[in-house]
């Protein structure tokens, strides 16, 4: 199972704190761009905010990029640009 | 470097909803250390909101479980290039008004150019790198604060 957060604006427009996928239902060796590819066919809004340039990726709580392989267990966060300070 | 791993284990970082007390974190930074030739303190507040009477204050969101990782890893950036004493960094979350204190980076270090050069790159870093976002609460609802530009370049500086 894949665990999937969703923070700031991108968290109030998908209206989704966090959801599951099970590691199944994505391609024999899945990355986060797959992970993603699929999580945009839920829906218009999905297909927007989740496809935005600047929408940023956690693994397991360390920024990353589209390209990395899933494994079990995983947790992965997307997130608009930070604004903290 | 003669930096032990002792004093590593002294940074201090702290994600919190309460205020802090800036002089009271001065003489804990420099509780444990004699060596100290300089301190650097940086203190980020939330900016009057003159511009826009309608801002009644903000509301900062970060990422739990992350959060605290993320600014492990800027500060242990920072000792990578500086020989650096003792860094305290404290981030605010929650709800906070126009004057109220968010942030502060506090440096130790032997000369003022490692503790000048090391506060600024970890507020540079921490801007663009640590999961926490701002929405600013009005009048007329919420509006979340765009990301700038102008952070990323600075962190690009480095």
């Amino acid at each position: 199972m894949i665990t999937v957060l969703f923070f700031g604006q991108l968290r109030e427009r998908l209206q989704t704190a966090k959801l599951q996928v099970p590691l199944h239902e994505l391609s024999a060796s899945a990355t986060i761009a797959d992970l993603r590819q699929h999580l945009q066919q839920k829906g218009d809004e999905w297909q927007l905010y989740l496809g935005a340039d600047t929408c940023l990726i956690a693994l397991n709580h360390s920024m990353t990029k589209s390209d990395v392989l899933l494994s079990e267990n995983d947790e992965v966060a997307f997130f608009p640009p930070v604004t903290g300070g | 470097m003669g930096i032990a791993a002792d004093d590593r284990l002294a940074d201090k970082i702290m994600v919190q909803d309460a205020d802090f007390d800036v002089a009271a974190e001065y003489q804990g930074l420099l509780h444990h250390n004699a060596q100290a030739g300089a301190v650097v303190m940086f203190v980020g507040l939330v900016r009057d909101f003159s511009h826009d009477s309608q801002v009644q204050g903000l509301y900062l969101e970060h990422y739990p479980a992350m959060t605290h990782l993320a600014l492990q890893g800027i500060v242990a950036d920072a000792r990578q290039r500086w020989a650096l004493q003792q860094v305290s960094l404290i981030h605010r979350i929650g709800y906070l008004a126009a004057a109220d204190q968010i942030v502060m980076v506090a440096v130790s270090a032997k000369h003022r150019h490692e503790a000048f050069a090391a506060a600024e790159f970890i507020m540079d870093f921490l801007k663009v790198k640590a999961p926490f976002w701002k929405k600013e609460i009005t009048s007329k609802g919420d509006v979340w604060v765009e990301a700038k530009v102008s952070d990323e370049e600075a962190k690009d500086r480095w």
